[in-house]
């Protein structure tokens, strides 16, 4: 009888990397529909656009690269890249700044560097970070109004013709994000008069805080079935709130920490982004340190950089960072008394 | 509990004790009720029975019985091999078979030593050594006793169990652990043996107390095995043992997690258990240790667990070791067309078997027949994710992605100082991995390279120094042999210079000239120019000094010690030549050396002569010149003759230079000639310096007596210089007829050498009929 000849270990436990991307964009799809109650058929378009674009990007690439498509387009990474592009683009940007942000994410940002797996870097923020500096204009007017604040809201054919170029976007349909009202009106004025504005709602962000609540919700029930970690989710909250709390106590000055953690893409950033496993960090206190990083970044860049949000920056700097963070929090292992931290060069023989 | 259960003082059965945890591990389907639901059970006799003479750790086994022997149950096929080692038992009686190469229970598939036993079917016992009461027994005695029935580590690792009986020499035994973890799905053995045979466990832990003497015992167990505990607890009540019962969490039953989790302790990185005071063994060998010590029977069986869906009848069997799988589970319905693999031992850890006649050992503990439903076939492997959910699950704490990463890289310095060694091979992260990825088979592949690659350092690191010793010793030789040639070259030089002032001093002589030039000729030597300097020493006191007898007498001695030092180094070439003889050219070197040392010393003594005669005769001048005179023939014969023999050996350098083994004999004979002859020419010397004595005594009387005793002198010198002659001319033939015989290589050197000789000869003629004319008109003279 022939036998076949493996070595161990045999089993095989039930998580697959496809089981994980999907669980990934399930829990998106609260926050996406909150968006699309409250901002209109803009992010919905954007997303299934952004996952068209991204499939078919990846299956180009993959036909280049002689590698066999079904496989893996299988595993799903494609098609988070582009969700969270989908989420994270203003709604009404035109379709050509998704497709660019998209094919540029999908074939340079993780393709030209080997697939997944491979890429340093996160690549939904690659092409976000490359669209919002190439496209500065089309990346900051095409933010929408919630809806509750507008009479006369967009349909769907207006939002899909106001994208795809055939008309022109009325005016009372977009309109600065609250993140960005506040940074150019307290230069002016007082907090009291700043949150007066309709965009803060009951002194939070209209819209924005249900959306950021929905994803938070999402990033939980990740969180607890095992797909993300919650070191960096968490870090990266602290390292966002810690500074608010220390250096915007005075709401006069700049933005409150509520603000901070309701507005913007806080949570999507913090359960969604960051989690990237491929560009995040691998030990436990890494990922810490990691977050952490991105939270203060965000805050600094919000605080006194030029950009209204901050988290694609933030999270690209980090990216850059995670390898040598890697190499300082190696842990102990058992039966030794100190971990080796540290490069090898420094070790004592 | 009920009320009427008092825990008396001393038990300690039910445990308060903290649990502690490791970090990481996984939670698998434990699947244990295929097997674990009925009683063990004993299969009948096989029809052959296969006993490998390795079935643990440490040296195999070595044979004590022949082939066609009849043994009985239980009588030992092979002893123990030194400390590290474990006797082997006949599981029953029958007759030895053969001792074949016979697939054996190792992942590779490979085949090792087993004895091959037929049962005759009647099963008899040999003789035991029962014992009631072990605490009556010597501790040593007990050791010896397991010793005798070949107990080894039944857990899997089947390390020999006699040699944990004895307490660590550095370290009392703290904590003494039986691991009834038994963390793997599938398996159910130590569930099984525990459920019915709890007493026999716990006895055979209290007998590992009393050898050991334990601060505390304990049995670790998961809570999966609840029926398990309860028999261990009834086992236990009346002992110190406690049962702790620790969370099913694989992989708790590895030697380094059981203890964490009993004791909080972590077995230092390099170290065993032994080191932090702890001892940990398998209840399957307490019980074995029992039945050995209690009734004095040799482990020739186990329970094994034959499970997963391949077998029909799956449970649990006390197999005889050296049983065959194949027969074993077609016993109990073996489906070979849904099995595609069988694995000796659990899911995570065990190995497939590539023989399905590979025999039961000590060490397995189950056969799992799986089938598509049990075990998938892997899928194939996506890319790391870098996810980190092996880092989670690591009970070593590693970072097995970055092992992955390094493995893959071939980066296996990093991969080290990232303590890959540490990895337990557990299996847990390619568990988790949800790419897929076979983590383990990574981390098995990178420490294979790094150990070869230490291996092939540690040889090159060999190779190099024995090299670079070698490169020295060589340096060092030929260092020494440029010395010697530039002192000998500078002495040359020096002793030429002096000679040329010597020579300047002296009157010019035919003969002597004849010499000086012979004499230059030859290879200078440190030792010959050594000698001129004292023979020029010597000269310079005879100048000084007056004529006194003494002195000459003195000079004489000097010469004649001189001539011995000579005699000496000849012989020492003459054994040169003997090792040359049986040896190759390598020798010849040596050998060649040595001539020239001969040569030199004769050459030594040759100058000695000349300086004596020119001394000799500045003295005899003064007193009478034909005496001197008729001295003079005299010496310079002699000193002719002995160039003879310096140039003998001469010539038999150069031809020893090329020797061939064949011509060696040739030149052995040519030494021994050449001996005689120097043998012959230091006779004609002594006798000289005799007659010379004599005459110089004399000389102060008549000139008439010296002739006359001069002429009663001269004959037998010329007789003795015409036989040197002789010699040489035949010595010459001799050679002669070597060359002919030479290879053509060597026809050269030897033309050379021959004509050296042809030379000598003549000089030697000239020197003869110089010397004949002299003393014919010595005699005309003074006729």
């Amino acid at each position: 009888m022939a036998l076949l000849t493996l070595s161990s270990p045999h089993a095989k436990g039930p998580q697959r990397t496809s089981n994980m991307m999907r669980w990934v964009i399930a829990m998106t799809l609260p926050g996406l529909l909150l968006q699309t109650l409250f901002f209109g058929w803009g992010n919905l378009h954007n997303v299934l656009w952004c996952v068209l674009v991204a499939i078919i990007s990846e299956a180009i690439v993959l036909k280049i690269r002689k590698r066999p498509i079904g496989f893996y387009l299988n595993d799903y990474s494609a098609v988070v890249t582009a969700v969270l592009l989908g989420l994270a683009l203003p709604p009404f940007v035109p379709w050509w700044v998704s497709l660019v942000a998209t094919s540029f994410s999908i074939i340079f940002a993780k393709h030209l560097y080997g697939g997944m797996g491979y890429n340093p870097f996160n690549p939904a923020m690659v092409g976000y970070a490359l669209v919002l500096v190439s496209f500065p204009v089309a990346m900051t007017t095409n933010w929408a109004m919630p809806l509750p604040l507008l009479e006369q809201p967009a349909t769907l054919l207006e939002t899909l013709s106001i994208i795809w170029g055939q008309t022109p976007i009325a005016d009372g349909l977009t309109g600065a994000t609250p993140l960005d009202t506040y940074k150019h009106e307290i230069a002016h004025s007082l907090s009291d008069t700043v949150l007066a504005n309709p965009i803060f709602g009951s002194g939070f962000s209209l819209g924005w805080e249900w959306v950021n609540a929905a994803f938070l919700a999402g990033g939980i029930v990740l969180i607890a079935l095992k797909v993300i970690p919650w070191q960096t989710p968490v870090g990266l909250l602290l390292g966002l709130a810690i500074p608010a709390a220390i250096l915007g106590h005075d709401a006069d000055q700049t933005a409150p920490i509520i603000l901070h953690l309701t507005s913007g893409a806080t949570m999507l950033g913090a359960f969604f982004i960051a989690t990237d496993p491929v560009s995040s960090c691998t030990t436990t206190r890494g990922r810490f340190i990691y977050g952490f990083g991105i939270g203060l970044l965000t805050y600094i860049i919000r605080a006194h950089g030029s950009y209204p949000d901050a988290i694609a920056f933030a999270v690209l700097l980090m990216n850059f960072a995670a390898p040598l963070i890697d190499v300082y929090t190696q842990p102990r292992t058992y039966g030794y008394v100190d971990s080796k931290r540290g490069p090898k060069a420094k070790e004592k023989h | 509990m009920s009320a009427s259960f008092k825990p008396t003082p001393s038990s300690k059965v039910i445990s308060t004790r903290t649990i502690y945890d490791f970090h990481g591990g996984i939670h698998p389907e434990e699947m244990k009720t295929l097997s674990n639901q009925t009683a063990i059970v004993q299969p009948t006799i096989p029809p052959k029975l296969v006993l490998p003479l390795q079935q643990h750790i440490g040296k195999p086994s070595q044979l004590i019985v022949e082939l066609g022997q009849r043994v009985l149950k239980g009588q030992k096929l092979a002893d123990a091999d030194g400390m590290i080692s474990v006797a082997l038992h006949a599981p029953t009686s029958g007759i030895i078979d053969s001792i074949v190469d016979h697939p054996i229970a190792h992942p590779s598939g490979e085949s090792g030593a087993c004895i091959v036993l037929i049962p005759d079917g009647k099963d008899e016992w040999c003789e035991l050594e029962p014992c009631e009461h072990y605490e009556h027994l010597s501790v040593s005695k007990i050791q010896a006793k397991v010793r005798e029935a070949g107990v080894a580590g039944m857990g899997g690792a089947g390390f020999p169990t006699e040699v944990k009986l004895h307490p660590p020499h550095h370290d009392k035994v703290a904590t003494l652990i039986l691991n009834a973890a038994e963390c793997e799905p599938y398996i159910t053995a130590d569930d099984r043996l525990m459920r019915e045979r709890a007493e026999e466990v716990v006895q055979g832990m209290e007998i590992m107390a009393y050898a050991l003497q334990p601060g505390e015992c304990l049995i670790g167990i998961e809570d999966n095995k609840p029926e398990a505990v309860a028999a261990l607890r009834e086992a236990a009540k009346e002992t110190q043992i406690e049962i702790c019962v620790v969370p099913t969490k694989y992989p708790s039953g590895g030697e380094k997690q059981i203890i964490k989790l009993l004791t909080d302790k972590e077995v230092p990185n390099g170290k065993i258990p032994a080191d932090i005071g702890v001892m940990c063994q398998n209840v399957g060998t307490a019980a074995a240790i029992y039945r050995a010590v209690r009734f004095g029977e040799p482990l020739i069986s186990r329970v094994t667990t034959l499970t997963g869906e391949g077998i029909q009848q799956p449970g649990n069997v006390e197999a005889l070791i050296g049983t065959p799988i194949d027969w074993l589970i077609s016993q109990y319905g073996f489906q070979e067309k849904k099995t595609e693999r069988l694995i000796m031992g659990g899911p995570m850890m065990g190995f497939t078997l590539k023989h399905i006649e590979t025999p039961i050992v000590k060490t397995t503990n189950c056969i799992l027949a799986p089938t598509h439903k049990d075990l998938p076939p892997p899928p194939p492997a996506q890319a790391c994710i870098r996810c980190g959910l092996c880092a989670d699950v690591c009970p070593a704490v590693l970072l097995p992605q970055q092992l992955y990463w390094f493995s893959r890289a071939q980066e296996y310095d990093k991969a080290e100082h990232h303590n890959l060694f540490d990895c337990i091979e557990c299996g847990a992260c390619s568990y988790v991995c949800p790419s897929s990825i076979p983590l383990v088979q990574y981390y098995r592949h990178a420490k294979g390279e790094i150990k070869q690659q230490k291996q092939d350092q540690l040889k090159s690191d060999q190779a190099r120094e024995r090299f670079e010793a070698r490169q020295f010793r060589l340096d060092r030789e030929q260092a020494e042999k440029d010395a010697k040639r530039k002192a000998r070259a500078e002495n040359a030089a020096k002793a030429q210079a002096a000679k040329k002032a010597a020579e300047a001093v002296k009157p010019a002589d035919s003969n002597t000239e004849v010499q000086n030039k012979i004499a230059s000729e030859d290879t200078v030597d440190t030792n010959k120019a050594a000698v001129q300097a004292a023979l020029e020493r010597s000269k310079e006191k005879n100048q000084t000094n007056s004529v006194s007898k003494p002195e000459e007498v003195i000079d004489l001695d000097a010469l004649k010690t001189t001539w011995d030092k000579t005699q000496a180094k000849l012989d020492k070439m003459h054994d040169a030549l003997d090792d040359a003889k049986t040896n190759n050219s390598d020798q010849v070197e040596k050998l060649t050396r040595a001539v020239e040392k001969n040569q030199m010393r004769v050459n030594q003594a040759k100058q000695a002569w000349k300086k004596a005669s020119a001394s000799l005769k500045t003295v005899a001048e003064t007193e009478a010149v034909q005496g001197s005179e008729a001295e003079k023939p005299d010496i310079s014969v002699l000193a002719t003759a002995l160039e003879k023999a310096q140039s003998k050996l001469d010539k038999m350098q150069d031809a020893l230079d090329n020797a061939q083994p064949e011509q060696v004999e040739k030149l052995t004979r040519a030494v021994e000639k050449n001996k005689v002859r120097v043998n012959q020419a230091q006779q004609a010397w002594e006798d000289a310096s005799a007659s010379q004595t004599t005459k110089v005594e004399t000389s102060s009387e008549t000139l008439t007596d010296a002739t006359k005793q001069s002429d009663t002198v001269e004959q037998p010198d010329i007789e003795a210089l015409e036989s040197a002659v002789e010699k040489v001319q035949s010595k010459l033939e001799k050679m002669q007829d070597a060359l002919e015989n030479a290879q053509p290589e060597q026809v050269e050197k030897l033309t050379r050498a021959v004509e050296k000789n042809k030379i000598r000869v003549e000089a030697a003629e000239n020197a003869l009929k110089a010397a004949n004319s002299i003393s014919v008109t010595n005699q005309n003279g003074e006729q």
